[in-house]
Parts: C-alpha cells; structure tokens; sequence
C-alpha cells in the first residue's frame, strides 16, 4: 500500500474483505513499498545501471540499462488508447446492468460532511419502501456509513478504498455482486467525499447527484467546477441553518449556473425535512423511467413460447 | 489525488502496446490531456514517475500535448475557446456554456526498442 501517493487498489475492501486481484493490478513503484527492478541480479553486481536505486521521485529521464543499447533500434508507435477507456468499459457495463434491471443509479458526491449519508438514512426512511433502495457506500476507512444504512432495514455495501481518494466503476462492478439489487429499484452510490477526484469517474450512474450544505461557502462551484459540471443535479442541504448563517442562497446558485448552465437544484434540510419531498419526487420520477425504459427493452427483445426471435403467430396465442 | 489511478491507467495501456510491439524497454510516452480534463498535469508526471518504477516504462520520458478547451456559447451560437470551467464566453461574456473539446486523455505514442 502507498501512503505518499494516494493510489491505493491494491487495498480496496468491500465489507471489510480484501479485493482480490490479479497480477495485472500489480504496481512497484518504491516510495514506499519494496519494488521490483526485474533484474536477478542484486545492487552490488559490479556493472552500471545508469541511474541511482532510491532515487527521488522528479529523477531525470535518462536512458535505463546501457548495458542494452544498441541491439535493437528505437522505434515509435502510435496507440491512440483512451486513457479512461477501462473505466468507461466497466462504467459501461454497470450501465447496462442498470438498464437491463430497470435500476435507477446515483453517485452521490460532495466534500466530507455535507450530510450525503443523513440524506440517505432520510430518503430510504421517508420512501418506507415504496421504491426499494439498496447502497454503496464509499470511505477510506471503516463501515460506519454503511452501519447507518443498515440500521434504516436498506441493504448497503462499504466499499473501503483504502488510500483511494474515489469509487470507480470496476469497484462498484464488485460491490454489486455483493448488493444484487432487485429489479425496478434505487441503487444510491455514496461517493468518497471529495469533491475534486470522483468528477473523472465514471460509475455506470444515471445521475451525478452533488451535495453542497450551506456551512460550506457558495464560491465551492467556481473553486471545484468540475465535479458541479459534472452534476445533473445539486442539493442545497442544511437550509434549516439558514437563518444563522450568512449563506447567500442567490450567489450560490448562480455561482453552479454559472459553471453548469443546465443543473437543477433543490433546497433540502434532510434531518428538518425541508424540501424532502422535492427530493423524493425527483427520484420517483427517475426510477419511473429506469423501469419504463427497463419494459420498453424487455418487450423488445421478447422471444415468443416457440423461440422465433422477431414474434410469430404463437406468442398472440394462449397457451393450454 | 486522482491522477494517480490515471499514471496507473497509462502504464496498462503502454504495458500492453509494448508487449503487443515486443518492446523491451519503452523510453517516451506521449499523451494527449485536454485542458478541461480534471487533470493537474505536473501532479499526473509525478504520479507517471511513481507508477513506472520497475516496469518497463521506468525512466521513460512523458511528454504531454495539452490540447485546448472549447465550449458551445448558446449566446453566439459558436464554438469559442475556453481556458477553464466557469470561464466567460469570451465573446459575449455570457455563461450559457456547454463544453465540447478539451476534456479527452489518450496515450498518442510510444517510443521503445
């Protein structure tokens, strides 16, 4: 695990388990953790390498293993490989699973603190399993969050990314195993709280769902346009402590317009309930069209009794 | 910190194009970063150093195309540059943006005996 650097998928836990990899996840880099040069010989083996072991991180890009050159001649490739393809593919494959089940599917982001996990245990409270709702939860560390879920009756998954500053869409592939959420449902995913990182990731989500409370400043869209562009949708949160606070609502607002011409916003106190049943509707509106699109496909691709793909005669008859 | 998992991403997909072109040692990268791609480029080289380490990219120089931003203005009903999220049009001043180049990463090439 590599505490300098902030990656951490050698280290992701999903309910406390390990998640396990293959080699090909494998990274040795050395700031940290032992590494592998891939020669069998040792450091005092009586030739130059060309560069120091332990050398600083901004080392000077110089031509590795001399003892090599000149037997083969330099050549250029293109590749022309999307650098996120990996992600998008996985991302991808959620989506359609999503689809395929009629799934509404939310990425929940935000800074740590904004409320994220009150305004779930509120949601799946106040739903009282009209639509069923199950969750991934994302942290660093520990299963609180997901504690709190499960102790509303909602099943949750933690996904611990260890030093991993957000979710992407082959843990949350992972984390779905384990949820198997039921068809014509809600899947909320509680994002690392973070508002820089999850903008870039892709998790097979519907909607990017950012949370911003009214104890943080209304500038936070301007300094973090990313993750606000990225939104489809920004819940204003802690509006019950509006009137002790010196929040400009206005500014705010325009401030996410401004980055984000097309965001919606609702005003929410999810422990008051203000604005809660905006929220809700909102949702019921979405997974309304997850489970019609879910039809639509479903009818679609139906093969008739008789197996003929295309519909014949037999699937208008009934059968005895 | 996210550029980290993106360093890890490059060194799959060059992994990957060297053994395909039996590569030994690859000793440039190129990538393409759009300047509206959520990534802090000096932060990326630092992570591309870190991930690189005892694969066969180690050492390799990254040499990055920052290709720039642009966005659709609903105000002019043009496409217009844009150095950054939350920019103004810089035509019309206006925010009725939406952006349409600038956000892509790719690995263009390789360099690699």
């Amino acid at each position: 695990m590599c505490t300098t650097c902030g990656c951490g998928s050698d280290d992701v836990k999903i309910d406390g388990k390990a998640h396990g990899h293959g080699p090909e996840h494998r990274h040795d880099h050395d700031h940290v953790h032992d590494h592998d040069h891939g020669h069998a010989h040792g450091p005092g083996c009586g030739h130059d390498h060309g560069h120091e072991h332990g050398h600083p991180l901004a080392h000077e890009a110089q031509p590795q293993h001399a003892h090599a050159a000149g037997v083969a001649a330099e050549r250029a490739v293109a590749v022309e490989r999307d650098i996120l393809a990996r992600n998008d593919a996985e991302a991808n494959a959620n989506r359609r699973r999503f689809t395929r089940q009629g799934i509404l599917a939310l990425n929940l982001v935000s800074s740590p603190g904004s409320g994220k996990t009150t305004l779930l245990v509120e949601t799946i409270r106040r739903l009282g399993g009209e639509i069923p709702v199950t969750v991934i939860e994302g942290d660093q560390q520990t299963s609180n969050d997901a504690d709190r879920i499960r102790a509303t009756g909602a099943k949750a998954v933690q996904v611990n990314t260890g030093k991993g500053c957000h979710l992407d869409a082959h843990m949350v592939g992972h984390a779905l195993e384990h949820l198997a959420p039921a068809e014509d449902s809600v899947v909320m995913i509680e994002n690392v709280g973070n508002l820089v990182c999850p903008a870039a990731f892709d998790l097979g989500e519907a909607h990017k769902v950012v949370v911003l409370s009214v104890t943080e400043g209304e500038d936070k869209p301007l300094k973090y346009p990313d993750m606000f562009t990225a939104a489809d949708l920004m819940i204003l949160n802690k509006c019950d402590l509006l009137p002790h606070l010196d929040f400009d609502v206005a500014q705010c607002e325009a401030n996410a317009r401004r980055v984000n011409p097309f965001i919606e916003i609702l005003h929410v106190s999810a422990t008051k309930g203000g604005g809660m049943e905006a929220w809700l509707d909102w949702i019921r509106e979405g997974a309304g069209e997850a489970r019609s699109r879910r039809r639509r496909s479903t009818a679609e691709t139906a093969t008739p009794p008789c197996g003929t793909a295309g519909g014949c005669a037999c699937a208008a008859t009934p059968r005895v | 910190m996210h550029e980290m998992s993106i360093a890890e991403s490059v060194l799959g997909i060059v992994e990957e194009s060297a053994r395909r072109e039996g590569f030994g040692r690859v000793k440039e990268v190129r990538l393409e970063i759009g300047r509206l791609a959520a990534v802090e480029v000096e932060a990326l080289r630092f992570c591309f150093d870190a991930v690189v380490r005892g694969s066969l990219a180690e050492g390799a120089r990254l040499e990055i195309d920052e290709t720039p931003g642009s966005a659709w203005c609903f105000g002019c009903s043009a496409t217009v540059p844009v150095g950054a999220r939350g920019d103004p049009c810089p035509a019309c001043g206006g925010f009725q943006l939406q952006v349409n180049g600038g956000t892509g990463m790719r690995v263009k090439e390789l360099l690699g005996v």
